[in-house]
């Protein structure tokens, strides 16, 4: 197997409450993958045991071949590993430059010796600079880069959560339902960007917007209970009657 | 070089703008070498405003930019003022050596703490670090042999800086010692703040659940800023022992600590000169205030801090700040 994201075995329990049971995802290189469940299914803990924010009880997690079930979670961004959230998780009082400026430098700290990172300028690294207006530009950021961040408008967040998780260059990219309350008249700008995301960039998508996962995803896996009910095409998950039942109830 | 500053583009020359020293701080620092020749007969005073600010900038190091809250940092500053006094009073007497033992002792103590500290909210670590404070202060107390306990150490001897200047009755070569150590300190601290690790502090404070969703060790970067605050603040305590050749057991007291804080809330949190301004006005209103009333001229202090908490948000210069925007964009309109 050459996946580039993959859990194996994993479970995790609260106590008696089994949050997450034997899921076996796999993620292949340049993935659209989609992770839907009803509310409560556990794909929020499964992010979290991706990212290392919380540990599985037991079953391991891979990224590009190597386990990572133990590495810290600031350890798994530097490998490749980046997320978004599903509520804004900003930086309100620092502008979107500074912002994705400090992911940046984070991403390039052992390029710089000790004493550059801590007592030379940011204003002297303009390099990264540079490329954290690039990025920022590309995500319709531009126009606002340079105030706080608590002061843009909502859609506008949402654009910096994505911004600042591609500024870690993640060979894995999860998406926390990035549309979440944005409103449906400003949500193009949000899918546009979506859609024009490098191939290189495998991406795990959750997400309530059906809209969305079927124009997005390749693949869809279909959580109930914190088991993978199904996994296949968009085009299998819409005919597979057990999926039907879950969101719809029985009787259709 | 001059080709690419002129080309740089609009958001490199926002941060680099952010970044200069500006004119009104090169004006606070003048004033300062100004006071030497205005108030010589105040020297020993100012020097104790310098050192009270030194100390408040070393908590804005971890209030203000990292934000962790303290109760305790007095324990940091008392580290420095007895390991400069006990140094001076056993025959160490260069105060060189002196500062750089207690910067050395107290940021080793503030390492040490941090592991208590870097996990845990707000409330565990006003708790944790009152702890540390009232722990040591009891240690300090018992152990009157060394420390001399409530009479406070004595027989503290400073030698000559460089073997050339002497500390004298009014302080003059210890304001000049002063000014110039924290200067050099100040400057080490803004550089600090204004690299790439000072961002990636003021992004733990902002929100911890995206820093290190951005890739930044936390508890290593607390750990850090932690200890180095401990040093400065070591050597803050250091230099008021030495400017007084005395230690008195107040140097670790709680209310030392609770007042570093109001000053550093009334100067204005994470500016910088927060901790110098507040210092200014604390002691000037504390030495005013208890010449009207020495019973009860905590009275009005307490009134214009929660004046001030309630409608001057970020302090004296983040009110000033305000202040200044309003003008700027007030003149805008007048030339439009």
């Amino acid at each position: 197997m050459n996946a580039i994201l993959q859990t194996r075995d994993l479970w995790k329990a609260f106590g008696g409450l089994i949050v997450t049971k034997n899921v076996n995802l796999s993620l292949a290189p340049g993935a659209r993958h989609a992770l839907i469940g009803p509310n409560g299914a556990g794909k929020t803990t499964l992010i979290n045991q991706l990212t290392g924010v919380l540990r599985p009880s037991s079953g391991s997690v891979w990224l590009d071949g190597e386990e990572i079930t133990r590495i810290p979670a600031n350890e798994r961004v530097c490998r490749g590993l980046s997320r978004t959230f599903q509520i804004n998780t900003l930086f309100p009082q620092l502008t979107p430059l500074e912002a994705v400026t400090n992911a940046i430098c984070v991403r390039e700290r052992t390029r710089l010796n000790i004493l550059k990172r801590r007592f030379f300028r940011v204003s002297r690294r303009s390099a990264v600079i540079d490329e954290a207006y690039a990025l920022l530009e590309q995500l319709n950021l531009a126009q606002d880069c340079l105030v706080e961040t608590h002061t843009l408008a909502y859609g506008k967040q949402r654009l910096l959560e994505m911004a600042l998780a591609l500024a870690t260059k993640p060979k894995v990219l999860l998406l926390d339902e990035p549309a979440a309350g944005v409103p449906e008249g400003e949500s193009d700008e949000l899918f546009e960007v979506l859609n024009t995301l490098p191939k290189e960039i495998s991406i795990l998508l959750i997400e309530h917007d059906m809209n969305l996962v079927f124009n997005f995803a390749d693949r869809i896996t279909v959580l109930v209970n914190g088991e993978e009910l199904v996994t296949g095409t968009p085009s299998e998950i819409v005919e597979d009657p057990r999926v039907r039942e879950v969101y719809l109830g029985k009787g259709h | 070089m001059s080709d690419n500053l002129a080309k740089a583009s609009r958001h490199v020359s926002f941060l680099r703008g952010r970044e200069r020293w500006k004119s009104a701080e090169i004006a606070f620092w003048l004033t300062l070498v100004g006071v030497y020749f205005v108030f010589p007969s105040s020297l020993v005073f100012a020097s104790q405003i310098l050192i009270t600010g030194l100390f408040a900038l070393s908590l804005d190091m971890i209030l203000g930019y990292a934000g962790i809250v303290t109760l305790g940092h007095a324990a940091f500053f008392g580290i420095g003022a007895y390991t400069a006094g006990l140094m001076a009073a056993h025959g160490w007497h260069d105060p060189f050596l002196g500062l750089l033992v207690a910067g050395v002792t107290a940021g080793i103590a503030g390492y040490l703490c941090s592991f208590l500290l870097s996990k845990g909210g707000d409330l565990t670590r006003l708790m944790i670090t009152l702890g540390i404070g009232l722990l040591l202060y009891e240690v300090v107390n018992s152990a009157t042999k060394y420390t001399g306990g409530v009479d406070g150490l004595q027989g503290v001897e400073i030698g000559k800086l460089f073997g050339v200047f002497g500390f004298d009755l009014y302080g003059k070569t210890a304001y000049i010692y002063v000014l110039i150590i924290s200067f050099l300190l100040f400057v080490f601290t803004r550089s600090m703040m204004n690299s790439p690790y000072g961002l990636a502090l003021r992004s733990i404070r902002e929100n911890q659940t995206r820093a290190l969703a951005i890739g930044i060790p936390i508890s290593a970067c607390l750990t850090n800023i932690y200890s180095i605050a401990a040093v400065i603040a070591g050597i803050a305590g250091a230099l008021l022992t030495q400017t007084t050749q005395f230690v008195g057991i107040d140097v670790l007291s709680f209310q030392r600590s609770a007042d570093l804080l109001l000053i550093l809330i009334i100067g204005g949190t994470a500016t910088m000169y927060g901790g110098f301004v507040g210092a200014v006005v604390f002691l000037l209103a504390q030495n005013w205030l208890s010449n009207l009333n020495p019973q009860y001229w905590q009275f009005f202090l307490g009134i214009l801090l929660i004046v001030m908490t309630l409608y001057l948000r970020g302090g004296i210069l983040g009110g000033f700040s305000r202040l200044v925007n309003l003008f700027r964009h007030w003149r805008n309109k007048e030339h439009s």
